[in-house]
């Protein structure tokens, strides 16, 4: 992280904007409490004491207007899918969505005879970072989010926002 | 060219002066809060407050020139955990509420009065200090709860407490024909015709007979489609 790297210098640190706000993005990024399958025990466990991802500053909200991520954590059916587009479009940008396990991924188990299964949650929303895993162990989840802070590190929202002839 | 000159001249020197007063208003600033005596403690209440309304403004501004924005039907439609809201927000809501509503609120700020009472005029010096002190303020609060009991003793008579209003009267509409007739009309018993031929009953029989006898057809079999 190049502020962070700055920080241990001394005290002074002299930043762009964007990344003075990518540092402070990263650093609560609030998933919205959404599980839909047994992936979503699994991401209590990551957000309960034993694993307190709230150290990350990654803490549930219950609305989808106060929150960045939004974690796929289950089978993502036909049905389910509407609502997942409709809460993921309700999120205030900017918004980053992480695929946890094989479900979400691509459909898992129900890859072939899951006549009712969206073979992948990519199909209807960007998905930023994906984990593997039936389901993933905490840590695993810990590590997407750890992938999605240096994603978001490398962001330049402001300069795409002001310089639309650069992005 | 000359005029025009002097022109920005004179607007320079007029800027000059008003820099010149916010200068010096700000110095004075300074100057009282570097001395907090000029100050008294309302003021700096009213600093406080200022800087709060400041710091709120400048988040929101802040986050206006920074934030990205991209909007859309659905973000700026109702959230309802996913699901589509049915009709508009715009409905009538049963007045029962706010009448429930206005009695916790009575009880509530009571007991924020209560809280600070308790504490504040409850202290054994000002007790110690005069005798008569502590009757004075427990007679006080007697007043004040006596106020609000008899608005809860008020509200309970009238049954504004419970939902479903005890004491309803049922719309009745004056009818001449008394009830004994209806009695009358429901408790005879009537002859029903046989509507059901003998013969077609037979042919039914017949029929089912015949079902019976046929073989019945194979059941499905579920079939599993082999992986290639």
């Amino acid at each position: 992280m190049s502020l962070e790297s700055q920080l241990q210098n001394n005290g002074v640190v002299v930043a762009k904007l964007d990344d003075l706000l990518n540092w402070a993005r990263l650093s609560s990024m609030w998933p919205m409490s959404f599980g839909i399958a047994c992936c979503a025990i699994e991401m209590m466990g990551a957000m309960a004491s034993t694993y307190d991802l709230d150290r990350m500053g990654v803490f549930p909200r219950p609305s989808p207007r106060q929150s960045d991520v939004i974690i796929i954590a289950g089978t993502v059916t036909f049905k389910m899918a509407d609502r997942i587009k409709k809460l993921y479009e309700q999120m205030p940008d900017p918004k980053y969505v992480i695929s946890m396990g094989s479900c979400s991924n691509c459909g898992g188990p129900y890859w072939q005879h899951g006549y009712h299964v969206v073979k992948g949650v990519d199909k209807i929303i960007p998905v930023d970072v994906y984990v593997q895993g039936c389901p993933p162990r905490p840590e695993a989840l810990i590590g997407a989010f750890i992938e999605l802070q240096k994603k978001i590190d490398k962001e330049s929202l402001l300069g795409e926002q002001l310089f639309k002839e650069k992005a | 060219m000359i005029r025009k000159i002097r022109a920005v001249f004179k607007e320079i020197i007029r800027n000059f002066k008003f820099l010149t007063r916010v200068n010096e208003i700000f110095v004075k600033f300074v100057i009282i809060m570097d001395d907090p005596a000029q100050l008294s403690e309302y003021g700096k209440i009213l600093i406080i407050l200022l800087i709060g309304a400041l710091l709120v403004c400048a988040t929101i501004f802040l986050a206006r020139l920074i934030s990205p924005k991209k909007n859309n039907p659905i973000k700026s439609g109702t959230y309802e955990c996913g699901e589509d809201p049915i009709g508009s927000s715009w409905v009538q809501f049963n007045p029962r509420f706010y009448v429930i509503a206005l009695v916790f609120l009575l009880f509530d700020v009571e007991l924020i009065f209560i809280f600070p009472w308790a504490t504040v005029f409850g202290q054994s010096e000002y007790i110690a200090a005069d005798g008569r002190w502590g009757w004075f303020t427990m007679i006080e609060m007697a007043m004040f709860i006596g106020v609000l009991i008899l608005g809860l003793i008020f509200v309970w008579k009238k049954g504004d407490l419970e939902w479903v209003k005890p004491n309803v009267s049922l719309p009745k509409v004056p009818v001449a024909i008394p009830d004994s007739a209806y009695a009358s009309l429901n408790s005879t018993t009537y002859q029903v015709r046989d509507y059901k031929g003998h013969a077609v009953e037979a042919s039914i029989v017949e029929k089912r007979a015949e079902e019976v006898i046929a073989t019945p057809k194979p059941a499905f079999k579920p079939r599993f489609k082999k992986p290639e």
